[in-house]
């Protein structure tokens, strides 16, 4: 609902002119959720953005403090609902940085193909939406068919679409089946001549251009100096990608191009994720080329269930095993742990202090969508229309899930 | 015992018995700080050449219930062009009861601050003095409470809207 205030009425000296209190959202299709942004206007000029949050908060990190360490992973899933994967991967991580272990190989593979598939999915929802937000709605469209190759490859390899829980301490939940790889190679052929379409629907249009070229620009000092990260970060001009700087997993074995712009205004953001698109799509190639046979879950009886489940049927101690890891989960060793990953829309990480149970003491999100949204409130330049407005929201791509926790 | 790292001996150096060396953690080295310095040594490690510390990712309330002194603020810093990351522990002391802890804000040296300071008040009734919006965040602004707190129920308390919560001390 809208609903307009009037805060005073200016000199007699302009047409009209009166500062009024905008309400844009919670419910409103630019907002990419349940965001509220209450704006003050003089006419059409914006005087001040504040971003409410907090209709979606779940309480997750109250949540995950009373949960074990494996219960955990379906509400990281809820997190970012665009790219479940990455989230599952920076928390399996994190503990498995606590416990002082390490995925086997092909597991590392397999996480990594899944996030970067995840990131595929991720960009090409915003890739879509921000010309939809900007009117125009073929593009999203077009995106969301492509999309939806990455999530039947993901109901393929994890048996849910969205919310897949893949991971696991110490690995993966299975290995890849049967005709996944295929499958996965087959996109990789299909998806750069579509986003070439795209690049050609949208990337030279008029109409995009007007909207999108240096409009709220967001210079690199004050990117660093509002949080921002991710592709967000990278458009600005700093260059700086974990994936690169801080090889996490199998990362290093990776070739790839870290796409880094100059401007930092809107169209910059969203080319940043087209491209980023692609060299997605190579890491994929590589991982796959690379990805060696093996166990895909750590061989440890008190940390992950047996692979072989026909061990269950003839261990008594599997069984034992099997019954506590279910029933009470498995202890962590004291400690503190801040593990950052490149998430799709910057840095993710959980921060966990263990105080040796099984249940974490304290449960951090370090959500980037929710800092990246601060640069509505300080330190955009050039955001002066309303419409301005709608077009920076849509290129912080911004999860409301993620936002509100 | 092993050298540490320059920038974490620099620091020491510097600040002396203003802070304490909290160990090196699995992950990144810690340094222990009261709340009287916290804002000076955040902007000597952001503006010092060699630590450069540009990028807060992130902060944090915690809360060690029942322990005394039992909340404490969590800084994650990293530098950007150094490529190093540093964790930074304030402990809060005890405030007399009914009221709430308090340290200085440190907005005026990272803006990103701002909404996660707000979230730690939001969820732990921590006081930042000096921040120029501290409201709930999340939360609405009639609620009552600090949800994050140990003490805090996981259901919350009954009400009109939550009749599975916990009943609350001193009612009937």
């Amino acid at each position: 609902m809208t609903e307009v205030t009037v805060l005073k009425e200016k000199g007699s000296g302009r047409l009209g002119s009166q500062e009024v209190l905008l309400n844009l959202g919670p419910q409103h299709p630019s907002t990419h959720g349940v965001l509220q942004l209450v704006l003050q206007l003089d006419g059409e000029i914006v005087e001040r953005v504040s971003p409410h949050i907090g209709y979606l908060h779940r309480g997750t990190e109250k949540l995950a403090e009373n949960f074990t360490y494996t219960q955990i992973f379906p509400l990281t899933d809820r997190l970012d609902y665009v790219c479940p994967p990455c989230n599952n991967q920076a928390f399996a991580l994190g503990v498995e940085k606590l416990l002082d272990i390490e995925a086997p190989i092909r597991a590392q593979y397999i996480r990594v193909l899944m996030s970067e598939l995840a990131r595929i999915s991720g960009h090409l929802l915003i890739v879509g939406a921000l010309p939809m937000d900007l009117g125009a709605m073929t593009t999203l469209l077009y995106t969301m068919r492509e999309r939806e190759m990455v999530l039947d490859i993901m109901e393929m390899i994890a048996g849910a679409r969205m919310h897949t829980s893949f991971c696991r301490v110490g690995g993966v939940r299975e290995d890849l089946p049967e005709g996944a790889v295929e499958r996965i190679l087959e996109f990789c052929e299909i998806l750069p001549n579509r986003l070439s379409d795209y690049e050609r629907l949208v990337a030279k249009n008029r109409i995009f251009l007007k909207r999108t070229k240096d409009v709220a620009v967001v210079a690199p000092e004050d990117a660093i100096d509002i949080g921002l990260s991710g592709p967000n970060l990278r458009a600005s001009g700093v260059d700086w990608d974990i994936r690169r700087d801080c090889p996490y997993e199998i990362y290093d074995q990776l070739d790839f191009k870290v796409i880094v712009r100059e401007n930092g205004d809107c169209y910059d953001r969203w080319m940043c994720r087209v491209d980023e698109i692609r060299q997605c799509i190579l890491m994929i190639k590589q991982c796959i080329a690379q990805m060696p046979e093996g166990p895909f879950l750590t061989d440890s009886p008190t940390i992950a269930f047996p692979v072989d489940k026909e061990l269950l049927k003839r261990s008594m101690e599997t069984q034992i095993h099997h019954f506590e890891l279910s029933a009470f989960g498995f202890k962590v060793p004291e400690g503190e742990v801040y593990v950052p990953i490149e998430g799709p829309k910057g840095e993710l990480g959980f921060y966990m202090i263990s105080d040796g149970s099984e249940k974490p003491t304290r449960f951090k999100v370090r959500a980037p969508s929710f800092v990246n949204l601060q640069a509505l409130e300080s330190g955009t330049q050039n955001m002066k229309y309303l419409a301005d407005v709608v077009a920076m929201l849509g290129s912080l791509d911004p999860v409301i899930a993620e936002v509100d926790k | 015992m092993i050298a540490l790292p320059d920038f974490v001996q620099h620091i020491l150096d510097h600040f002396g018995s203003r802070v304490m060396y909290g160990g090196a953690g699995i992950d990144m080295h810690c340094i222990q700080v009261t709340p009287e310095h916290v804002v000076d040594l955040c902007r000597y490690l952001k503006k010092q050449t060699g630590q450069q510390f540009n990028f807060l990712s992130d902060m944090c309330g915690v809360d060690y219930f029942p322990a005394v002194n039992r909340y404490e603020v969590v800084y994650h810093l990293f530098s950007i062009p150094q490529q190093h990351r540093l964790r930074v522990k304030c402990r809060l002391v005890d405030p007399a009861d009914g009221d709430l802890p308090t340290l200085p804000t440190v907005t005026g040296v990272w803006r990103t601050a701002n909404w996660h300071e707000r979230e730690a008040f939001d969820m732990y009734g921590i006081v930042f003095e000096g921040h120029p919006n501290l409201q709930r965040i999340y939360m609405w602004d009639e609620f009552e409470g600090y949800p994050m707190r140990k003490d805090f129920p996981v259901r919350g308390y009954k009400d009109d809207y939550n009749p599975f919560g916990d009943e609350k001390e001193g009612q009937t």
